[in-house]
This record gives structure tokens, sequence and C-alpha cells, in this order.
């Protein structure tokens, strides 16, 4: 196998219902649902999937929803502030282990 | 930059883009796709055909000041197919003999047709609405002092290209220094009138995606132009149209070069809506070319599809009556006008 990830598998996520209907059909009404309009926008929603996307790191959901953020009429200004705060979220949640550092420090410390 | 025509590009055959758009790229780049004519029979729509005639769209030839990079009409400043005065007049016999409401004048940019004021002077006389859809820094040229207040004087709807309101994406697509002058120009049109409440001059403005992707919801979108453009650069605007991009032409050009053609062209079968379909611009507007000949719509036209099945070709043949309910003709690109909320030249369809 030349690599893991291949963009033209993106189309064929529909695939995993494969051996599993009932569950893919599942996922699918509960994906819908939760990207429909509601108490967010679908644009909010599209940013939040976004930032998302970069925290998990999976290159299908980049593609997909960098996409869906400029059909839904987000700007790369938008964009890239919503990698900002997902990032920010993984570097905080690095640093904030560091409280647990310090208190194993100051235990094994004299 | 200048137009595919003059670099003598091979995209600037109509031949050559219908036979990328029917059997894909060839170079790997693209592959035949789902019929559209399929697509149409699945929703009970083939063969399509016209409702009517409500609007006569006249494209008065590909002369324009800017060189846009997803012009689907190849215009420019090097190019000098223009209608001439003979042909405005067939134009306008063709129209006196009909009751079609909206006269909706194309290009290029159509005001740098010297015969664009007798068309729409004559199209006011008789009593039809008269658009004109203009680049907006047209307004600006020292040869065209004046034009603004003609369009004011003869109640033209002026329906202005805007892709974005920021600069940096306005000018990536337009050209560089495109989004100043628009601004500029709108900011004229609203000193006379235009797009402020309580006016009867209409400035709509016009949303293409300024890369691979669909038109985002033209109501939320409106809502940001109308924020932004006001916030920013204090103009003002009636209504914003949504438009996706026809692959075909400069759009064509940059799929293929980007290398997003296949992908572009399975979104946009992807987002295929029968109920767009069902109300697509062909079916109640006519399209006249810069020599007369008659197409279904503006992007038949540049792929030179004219009329058939019977219908005349030529305006000079004109008879409404054949037209009104002649059968369209398709093809791959028509998925351009059917994806998602659907798209013509006023915008979604759905």
């Amino acid at each position: 196998m030349a690599g893991y990830y291949h963009d033209e598998d993106l189309p064929r996520f529909g695939d995993m219902g494969k051996n599993a209907p009932e569950l893919w059909e599942k996922f699918q009404a509960w994906y819908g649902a939760v990207f429909a309009e509601g108490a967010l926008t679908q644009r909010e929603k599209a940013l939040i999937a976004l930032g998302v996307a970069h925290a998990v790191q999976c290159p299908y959901c980049i593609d997909a929803y960098t996409q869906e953020c400029l059909e839904k009429g987000s700007n790369l200004d938008q964009m890239t502030e919503a990698v900002h705060v997902a990032s920010a979220i993984r570097g905080g949640a690095s640093l904030v282990h560091g409280l647990q550092m310090r208190n194993v420090a100051k235990k094994l410390s004299m | 930059m200048p137009s595919l025509n003059s670099r003598h590009h091979e995209l600037a055959s109509a031949s050559e883009q219908l036979r990328i758009l029917n059997n894909g790229a060839g170079n790997g780049a693209g592959s035949a796709h789902k019929l559209f004519d399929d697509a149409l029979e699945a929703s009970g729509l083939f063969p399509l055909k016209a409702t009517g005639i409500d609007v006569f769209q006249i494209n008065v030839g590909k002369l324009c000041n800017q060189t846009c990079h997803h012009c689907h009409v190849d215009a420019g400043p090097d190019r000098t197919e223009i209608m001439t005065r003979e042909t405005a007049e067939l134009c306008m016999k063709a129209l006196a003999s009909t009751a079609i409401p909206t006269v909706d004048i194309t290009g290029g940019a159509p005001e740098l047709n010297p015969n664009f004021r007798y068309l729409v002077t004559e199209s006011k006389r008789l009593g039809r609405h008269v658009m004109d859809r203009c680049n907006l820094s047209v307004l600006l040229l020292p040869s065209q002092r004046g034009l603004a207040e003609f369009l004011a004087e003869h109640q033209v709807e002026v329906i202005a290209s805007l892709p974005y309101f920021l600069q940096e994406n306005t000018d990536a697509q337009r050209g560089e220094g495109v989004f100043e002058k628009s601004v500029g120009a709108m900011r004229k049109l609203n000193d006379l009138g235009y797009g402020q409440q309580d006016s009867a001059l209409t400035l709509n403005l016009v949303y293409n995606p300024t890369g691979a992707f669909l038109p985002p919801s033209q109501k939320a979108l409106e809502a940001d132009f109308r924020r932004e453009l006001g916030k920013r650069h204090g103009v003002v605007f009636n209504q914003l149209y949504t438009i996706t991009n026809m692959p075909i032409s400069r759009f064509l050009e940059f799929l293929l070069r980007s290398g997003n053609y296949d992908r572009y062209m399975q979104r946009l079968i992807q987002a295929y809506n029968p109920s767009a379909a069902e109300g697509v611009m062909c079916r109640y507007t006519l399209s006249i070319g810069w020599d007369g000949t008659i197409y279904d719509c503006d992007f038949n036209q540049m792929l030179d599809l004219p009329v058939s099945y019977g219908a005349p070709a030529h305006i000079r043949d004109f008879a409404a009556g054949k037209l009104s309910a002649r059968r369209i003709v398709t093809g791959q690109h028509c998925y351009g006008c059917t994806a998602g909320a659907g798209s013509s030249c006023g915008g979604t369809t759905v």
C-alpha cells in the first residue's frame, strides 16, 4: 500500500454502509440532523466542524469542511480563526497538563 | 491577462470545451460523468421545453475593460466581436413584435458597445423594463462619462458583479484594483439614488464563488454583504443574487489547470436538484448573440449551441410563437444551473 490516505476515498465514505447498513443509516440520520439549521446556523456548525477537523487531524474532514465553509459563505479570515481556536484548545490542553507535571515534581522533590 | 482567444488557447474553441464536458479531459484530470439528460429524464423533465419568453437577453459582444479569471464569455479588451447597429435594430424589431416585458443587456461590458444607448432608449420607448449587467468599473472610465446618469435617467436596473465584500477575494477573481473601483462606482450609483430605500432605481449585486465551490445561501450572504459593505464602505444595494460558476471557458480552464475539474463536476452532479431544473432560466429566457444568432441561454451561446429542433436560429427570422414553446438544447454544462438552490441570471431559482 503506497499510503493510508487517498483523496479519492472521500466520496466513497458511503461504502462504510456495506456491511452494517442499519448502523450506517443511523449515523447518516444523526449526522444530517446535527448539521441542520438549528440554534446554530449551518455556517457556524461548519466552522466548528472545521476547527474540530484540525483538532482530530482528519485530512478527509479538513477537505470536506473547507469546501463546506466556503459554500456556506465563510472567508479565509474566519476559517483561519476557527483553526486557531481549535489549536489554542489543543495547545492549552497540553499546557494545562503542565500542572500534573508540577504536582508530580513537587511530590518527588524535597 | 489576455483572453483565451488571443492566447490561441485550445479552450477558446467551443468544440474543445464540449469534448471535455462530454468525454472528460483525457489526461486523467476528468472522465465522462452521468449525462445531464438522464438526470432530466429521471426528474420527468426530458426533453426540456420553454414555458414562454419573459426575458429578451441581448449579448452585445465580447468587448470588456476587464479580464476576469472566471469569465464564461472569454471577454476582454482584446476582443472585437460586438453587435452592429443593423443587428441591434433587428433585435428591437423582434422585440416590438412581442409583449416580452424585460430586456436584459449583457456582454462583455455592454456599455462599451456604441449601440448600447440605442438599445436602452428603444426598449424603454417600447415600454419594457431594462436591465444592464454592469461590471461597475466601466462607470468610471473617462470614455463613459455620463453613463451612470444615463442609466438613472432611463430607470435602468443595474445588475452589478461583485464576487465578495472583501478586496482580496474580489481582486483575485476580477483583477488588481477592481474592488476599489467597484466600490467607487457603487458610491456614484448610490449618489444618483440607486439602491436607496424609497427609490425607483434598483441596484442588485451578483456574487459568484471565487473558486471551485458552490455558492452559499443567497439570503445569508445578502445579509453579510449588506452589513459589511455598509460598515466598511458606506454603500447600499437592493438585492444580492448568487450565481454558480459554469464549467466552461475561462472557469473551465481554471478547473483543469488547478486539478479541480472532476471534483467540481461531481459536486454539481451530486447537488442536482429537480426543483432547480424545473425553474431553469432558459425556460423563460431568449438569448441573442452579438451576430444575431438566437440561443437558449448565454452559456449555450458561448458553447456555439444555437436554438434547434425547428426553432428559428437568427434574429432576422424571429418568430415568437415557435420560440416560446421550443425544445431547449441541453448539455453537461447545464448541471451548473441545477445544483443546490439553482442558478440563473436572477440568482437562485428554488
